[in-house]
């Protein structure tokens, strides 16, 4: 790992211990046990408000990534910059996805304030029959 | 792990590896990193849609079968933790076979690739087991049965999104078995033991952990949120 001057191409500063991989192993295991737990004890009580459990699982899934990417992919034992020419465009991403999900907020709100159609649909409960059309539904009792 | 450069070292003028790993591994994260944009951005079309809209059904009420159980008997997130647990195991054998190739035991190599199939494939089959289910209760592109968690009608969007990605998914499993049946046919013809290293099972092995990693989003996305 000291240096870099290689030409070779026996990556000798690589090493695949059994250790760390079953460590890798149980950590992702018992991340995903977690997980499961939790939906089943919100399912039962309720308890961890859904917005709280949302958060939950985002940090436990970027912790499972976390340890397949750094350990089963072997990068943490890479070279500084070679991580870094990965990790940079991954983490643009995370923007990306904040934008996205942001501006889809964004259009859901609008639409419910200013189409009151839209906006009704969502207080129709699914009708018993296939084809019977609440009163609601068609066009121009939205107002 | 970083090192300082001494000024005037011309790293990039050849003759040297300035990321000291073989060229055709190089590429192949960089090609992971280009699919993982592709994978993102089907996730954050589906996010996004879902943020556009009012409601949205509950996955505990669409994904609680499990083979050979009554209907009746309601088992949320059980079968996926299953697929999720078999996608693991076949991630952590995989890291085995290339561990065993740094060693150049060529036997190990066969075996830990073996269950690595095996993981594949039984996670392809609980795959088209629960397609099948999803689609014999009237689920399928364009067509969804399962209301909003709040009793309102759904659109289509939640079927559409959910075979797609899966799907596609999916289909990065199966390339990912033929990968690995092709790399377990090299290597019993012995042409890794000739070459004197086990580069192309690292390169596979980075692939296949890849599809373990889009699992853990997609499982995420679809079962949890």
């Amino acid at each position: 790992m000291s240096t870099v001057e290689t030409t070779s191409h026996d990556n000798a500063h690589t090493t695949f211990d059994a250790k760390p991989i079953w460590r890798t192993f149980w950590i992702l295991l018992g991340i995903t046990l977690v997980e499961i737990t939790l939906a089943t004890i919100h399912l039962k009580t309720g308890f961890p408000n859904k917005y709280v459990l949302n958060g939950i699982y985002l940090i436990l899934t970027c912790a499972k990534a976390f340890y397949i990417i750094a350990e089963f992919m072997h990068l943490r034992h890479e070279i500084k910059n070679m991580i870094m020419t990965i990790a940079v465009p991954a983490l643009i991403f995370v923007w990306f996805i904040i934008a996205f999900l942001w501006d889809g907020s964004s259009y859901n709100a609008l639409r419910n304030r200013y189409d009151a159609h839209y906006a009704e649909q969502n207080l129709i409960k699914v009708a018993p029959a296939e084809g019977e059309k609440p009163a609601a539904e068609k066009p121009g009792s939205a107002q | 792990m970083a090192q300082a450069i001494p000024a005037g070292q011309k790293w990039w003028s050849g003759g040297k590896s300035p990321f000291n790993v073989e060229y055709g591994k190089l590429m192949m994260w960089y090609f992971l990193m280009s699919d993982s944009f592709t994978f993102g951005a089907f996730l954050i079309s589906y996010g996004s849609i879902r943020f556009a809209t009012n409601g949205w059904p509950n996955p505990n009420e669409v994904f609680k079968a499990f083979p050979l159980v009554p209907e009746s008997i309601h088992l949320p997130l059980v079968f996926v933790s299953l697929m999720t647990f078999i996608l693991i195991m076949s991630s952590v054998t995989m890291v085995l076979a290339v561990a065993a190739g740094h060693n150049n035991d060529q036997k190990k190599v066969t075996f830990y690739m073996i269950l690595t199939i095996i993981g594949g494939l039984m996670f392809l089959s609980c795959q088209a087991w629960e397609w099948t289910h999803l689609h014999g209760e009237g689920a399928w592109w364009g067509r969804n049965p399962f209301p909003n968690a709040d009793g309102s009608k759904a659109s289509t969007n939640f079927t559409n999104f959910f075979f797609t990605i899966t799907g596609f998914h999916g289909f990065h499993v199966f390339s990912g078995v033929v990968i690995n049946v092709i790399m377990l046919i090299k290597n019993l013809r012995g042409d890794f033991a000739k070459r004197g290293h086990y580069l192309m099972i690292e390169k596979a092995g980075l692939y296949w952990h890849f599809v373990d990693l889009v699992w853990v989003f997609v499982f995420t996305c679809f079962y949890l949120l």
